[in-house]
């Protein structure tokens, strides 16, 4: 069995239904690009696999362990779901940066309150805090932004606050990290920074999820690409396929209609 | 003329009660204040219509009717409760209206303040395995407390000058005091009366506004 396997997804508001027998599956270490026009349920699937939404139907499975299952209510459990969470990182097309804390607290204030929680916090509380900063420091680095750990978020420019996002989801060490449209609020000219740094993780063997409309950056750092539309996956394959070679009549007008724009 | 002293003392005196009717106001209606928003954002329904309702009451009559209504109402509808005899009785009946009135009015500010957090804020809160109460005291509420800055301090403001309204069930506040003169014929206390209140305004003014610039090191 893959590391996340995503089983019958159904996911309806009110009448319309946006997610519809969504199956697919994902290794350790891959790179899975979802694509598709805006509507296609691409978000509301990343926001199920996030516990954001609860779908109506299907049942997620991570390490052969069954996280979701609309059918049994024992797995939806509130106190529970707070920790299944975990497994996922998600950053939100809107960076949604705390904006009264600086930016190493932005991505140490989770760690800190679930380090709270842990039996020995009493006695090591500072080792325990001064990990996670150094940790903190460490992701900044690597997003490159060691000279603004200090600034806050309404300081720094749109393509540093995703980055900053991105430090922040990779702080509490997901088995999987998940972009909703990355760079969609982004200046042309401040997205390329990001998709390097997604690039970078890519290149380390970071599992992860990201839906986008940048075609070549899926095509180039996805190792699958699936195409959604009306809330079907319609077509799943390497990108060489799905770019080079699609299946599909949808895929193939979407893809053009990509091209022309 | 040595009589000007004397009234000075005694308008000093009566502005007092003026401001400890406005520091206990504040003290319990600021919290008060904050259940009100609860349970008029509350998903249980008919808490929700209670609460609402409440609020439109409160809002949408006059705070010197509702000190005569909660000053009188006990002794005509003969319940068992009565107000404490005298001045005791007459200025705790006042600062339960004031504490009502005012926290109906805070309770909407809140609720505001609540609402126009952007929902991206409490999702990414979610998504680093905080819990909802972790996500209310260290993500959302220092972001309501600024957007609420401005608008509570109108309401402090108003409260400050609508302290004079005590005199409605007798309590001897400034402005009360000032009568008395003036129905003697002598009229510059009730003047000297705005001495006392747009000082007390100024340095509230001074006091907000330092609290907004402390504030002012994110922007939301």
């Amino acid at each position: 069995m893959a590391f996340l396997e995503v089983q019958g997804i159904e996911k309806c508001f009110g009448n319309l239904k946006v997610l519809n027998k969504i199956d697919f599956s994902l290794e350790k270490g891959e790179v899975i690009a979802i694509i598709g026009s805006s509507g296609s349920g691409k978000t509301t699937l990343l926001r199920c696999l996030n516990f954001l939404e609860r779908p109506d139907k299907g049942r997620i499975i991570v390490n052969n362990k069954v996280i979701f299952d609309a059918s049994d209510p024992t797995t939806q459990r509130e106190s529970e779901v707070r920790k299944k969470r975990l497994h996922f990182g998600l950053v939100f097309q809107n960076f949604n940066l705390f904006p009264q804390y600086t930016v190493l607290k932005n991505v140490t204030l989770a760690a800190e309150l679930l380090a709270r929680e842990r039996p020995d916090f009493k006695q090591e509380k500072k080792a325990i805090l001064k990990e996670i900063q150094e940790r903190g420091k460490l992701l900044l680095s690597q997003v490159g932004l060691s000279d603004k750990l200090d600034y806050y978020p309404h300081m720094i420019s749109g393509g540093q606050q995703q980055r900053v996002a991105i430090a922040r989801a990779l702080a509490l060490e997901p088995d999987i990290l998940c972009f909703d449209e990355p760079t969609s609020a982004l200046d042309p000219e401040l997205t390329g920074e990001v998709l390097k740094v997604i690039k970078n993780l890519a290149e380390r063997n970071t599992t992860m999820i990201i839906v986008t409309h940048e075609m070549d950056f899926a095509r180039d750092v996805a190792d699958r690409v699936i195409f959604m539309d009306d809330g079907v996956i319609v077509e799943q394959g390497p990108p060489e396929e799905v770019f080079g070679n699609p299946k599909e009549e949808r895929t193939k007008q979407f893809l053009t209609r990509y091209n022309k724009n | 003329m040595n009589e000007i002293p004397v009234i000075i003392n005694r308008l000093s005196q009566s502005f007092l009660l003026n401001c400890r009717l406005f520091i206990l106001t504040l003290l319990f209606a600021l919290p008060l204040g904050m259940l009100i928003a609860f349970g008029s954002m509350s998903r249980f329904r008919p808490l929700r219509w209670v609460m609402r309702t409440f609020v439109w009451v409160i809002r949408g009559t006059p705070l010197m009717l509702q000190l005569i209504v909660i000053f009188f109402g006990p002794g005509l509808l003969n319940m068992s409760f009565s107000w404490p005899n005298g001045e005791a009785g007459r200025f705790t009946a006042a600062v339960v209206a004031f504490v009502i009135n005012y926290a109906c009015y805070f309770s909407e500010i809140y609720r505001g303040g609540i609402e126009s957090v952007p929902v991206g804020q409490y999702e990414a809160g979610l998504v680093l395995g905080m819990t909802k109460r972790q996500i209310f005291f260290n993500v959302t509420l220092l972001q309501v407390v600024k957007r609420i800055l401005p608008p509570i301090g109108n309401e402090v403001i108003t409260l400050v000058k609508d302290t004079a309204l005590a005199r409605i069930i007798a309590n001897k506040e400034i402005i009360m005091m000032a009568g008395e003169y003036s129905n003697k014929g002598l009229i510059w206390p009730l003047f000297a009366t705005g001495i006392y209140f747009l000082v007390f305004v100024g340095a509230l003014t001074i006091l907000l506004d330092w609290l907004e610039k402390k504030l002012g090191y994110f922007r939301v």
